[in-house]
């Protein structure tokens, strides 16, 4: 039947392979190369991107506001810390997996509470989530080492081969590539049909119930997911900076964290892993100018951000090199597409 | 004849205000039934107590004779019953391909499916294929809803709930707002739905009422004031007092 077979077409086009995103890993790859020196400062990037990542899933794609998402960070982190200062597991790949199932443990239970209510509940439920595990870090200060942190955590060699540098290429790489593949997951994960009734409950969560999709289950599965993946995000903070301390899970991570996503655009992929390139580069560039009033230029660029709207300044930026590309590759080609017109 | 959908003393207030009044209604197999009534006498809160959006404060609802009165939503549509919106609720920024292959997805139990992506399910894909076709809407499958005429969105929107391939079918004003010039198409959709889809259509427009409805129910002040068939009820006085005195000016 050829009708099914448009319909396969048209259904299979958005989760396509773009040129601006091959282009944009090209990019990536390119950094370590161009930047060599600079190691420690792009893995920072990077756990912040898939952080980010983690809070677009349920933020951008189902619609769950939370100020709570370091405490899926850090049970992550002190997971991994812990599991490397006691010897528990020594692998350190292991060790990111086990620490990541930890956080989605605390995330599927904590779903339920959040499914519940409307945005402002739901800000308020996980602000206190975190703050409760703040706190439980500082009663079991025996465990966790309190405002100290943990102490003398050893990284074990990758799988046994690669160690772990002073200069933080192996953090880099390793960051990357766990990066990468949670990226590779993620796209897979919004372009499926569970992907789509996501967004459908983000847009109307009445409506979404009337076709058919069951949506607390559907928000209770997203939500354990990207607990996950922020624990996993924690982790490699533990495993790249050998630290844990109790402001792993401070209200800052958690509200750094959705300036991070604003900034990059909710609801596309892409969105975090931008956010955190441009959040940490102004970090540095304002540091750099003022170092004590740094959050005072990057309140300042995203109340622009928000006044002006992120679509127009996308267009803005994007139309020299689209006018480029167009040039040398014809009418339809595009560099990166603006966030309202990506779907 | 079987009865499909059936509510039984059902009851409903909202504080003090009592917004359904002991309604017991029978929805015989392959009916086309109409549910009218002037405006505020508790038509949609009907549909939302049938649907599941509303809990009843007492009385039951049994669909094929099964009790589903204390179902969510979306369980009630994976058995069998499903409804259109009366105010525009389609997803503006989904295309009608997005939209019908996510009820088509539910449906066939896809839904949850995470490692998949759309459009690799043979099964799904004719399905969706199939709907669009029959709502003429197959040439517009890939534009976005919101920029869609009004008369195909509401076409959409009856695709949407054929899609979860319904026993019984809810019409909540599947004409309102839609311009003359595509209003036939509206109409010629809800006539040419199954026959084996019972139809409750609820609706202000008496010609299509009574061109569409082999039976009548009257609702007033949310109690169930007549009902027969049409002729009947047309002719009935306390109908002619109560809403069509109201209605024929409207």
């Amino acid at each position: 039947m050829s009708a099914a077979n448009d319909v396969s077409t048209s259904a299979k086009a958005s989760s396509r392979w773009r040129v601006s995103e091959v282009l944009f890993w090209i990019v990536v790859l390119a950094c370590p190369f161009l930047f060599p020196s600079r190691y420690l400062i792009m893995t920072d990037i990077l756990r912040l991107a898939l952080f980010t990542l983690s809070l677009d899933l349920i933020l951008g794609y189902a619609g769950i506001v939370s100020l709570g998402h370091a405490a899926f960070f850090g049970v992550g982190a002190y997971s991994a810390g812990l599991l490397a200062l006691h010897g528990i597991i020594n692998e350190p790949v292991l060790a990111l997996i086990v620490a990541g199932l930890a956080a989605m443990v605390l995330g599927f239970f904590t779903s339920f509470l959040v499914i519940r209510g409307v945005d402002l509940t739901r800000l308020m439920v996980t602000l206190g989530i975190a703050l409760l595990m703040e706190a439980l870090g500082e009663r079991f200060s025996n465990i966790t080492g309190g405002t100290d942190g943990l102490q003398g955590i050893e990284m074990q060699p990758i799988l046994g081969m690669f160690a772990f540098d002073m200069f933080g290429k192996t953090g880099f790489w390793y960051c990357l590539i766990v990066l990468f593949l949670l990226f590779l997951l993620a796209r897979r994960i919004v372009h499926s049909p569970f992907g789509l009734s996501l967004r459908a409950i983000r847009n109307n969560p009445l409506r979404a119930s009337a076709i058919g999709i069951p949506v607390n289950r559907r928000l209770i599965a997203i939500y354990t997911l990207a607990a996950f993946y922020a624990g996993i995000a924690g982790a490699l903070f533990t495993q790249t900076t050998q630290l844990a301390s109790l402001d792993v899970f401070s209200f800052e991570r958690s509200a750094d964290l959705m300036l991070v996503l604003v900034i990059g655009g909710t609801g596309y992929l892409y969105g975090g892993l931008i956010g955190a390139v441009v959040f940490k580069m102004l970090q540095e560039l304002f540091q750099a100018i003022t170092p004590q009033y740094w959050l005072f230029w990057i309140g300042l660029v995203l109340v622009i951000m928000v006044m002006v709207g992120r679509a127009r300044i996308h267009r803005w930026v994007l139309w020299l090199p689209n006018l480029v590309i167009r040039q040398i590759a014809g009418r339809k080609a595009t560099v990166v597409v603006p966030e309202a017109d990506a779907s | 004849m079987t009865v499909t959908l059936e509510t039984r003393d059902l009851q409903k207030s909202f504080g003090g205000l009592k917004v359904t009044r002991d309604l017991s209604l029978k929805v015989e197999q392959g009916a086309r039934h109409a549910l009218i009534g002037p405006n505020g006498a508790g038509k949609t809160t009907v549909i939302n107590l049938l649907t599941g959006v509303l809990q009843a404060d007492s009385g039951r609802i049994l669909l094929e004779g099964q009790d589903i009165t204390d179902l969510a939503v979306h369980k009630r549509v994976l058995r069998g019953l499903s409804r259109t919106f009366q105010i525009n609720q389609l997803y503006a920024d989904l295309t009608p391909l997005e939209t019908v292959g996510l009820a088509v997805s539910e449906r066939l139990g896809r839904g949850g499916d995470w490692w998949r992506r759309m459009g690799t399910r043979s099964d799904v894909n004719d399905e969706i294929a199939d709907i669009l076709t029959r709502f003429h809407l197959f040439d517009v499958m890939n534009e976005l809803t919101a920029t869609l005429p009004y008369g195909k969105q509401r076409l959409l929107e009856i695709a949407v709930a054929i899609a979860a391939k319904p026993r019984v079918l809810l019409l909540d004003e599947p004409a309102a707002g839609v311009p003359e010039s595509e209003r036939h198409d509206i109409l010629a959709a809800v006539s040419a739905l199954p026959r084996d889809v019972t139809v409750l259509l609820i609706e202000h427009d008496m010609d299509l009422v009574f061109s569409f409805a082999d039976r009548i129910s009257v609702l007033v002040n949310g109690a169930m004031l007549v009902e027969g068939p049409p002729e009947a009820v047309a002719r009935d006085p306390q109908v002619k007092a109560v809403y069509l005195g109201e209605g024929a000016d409207a």
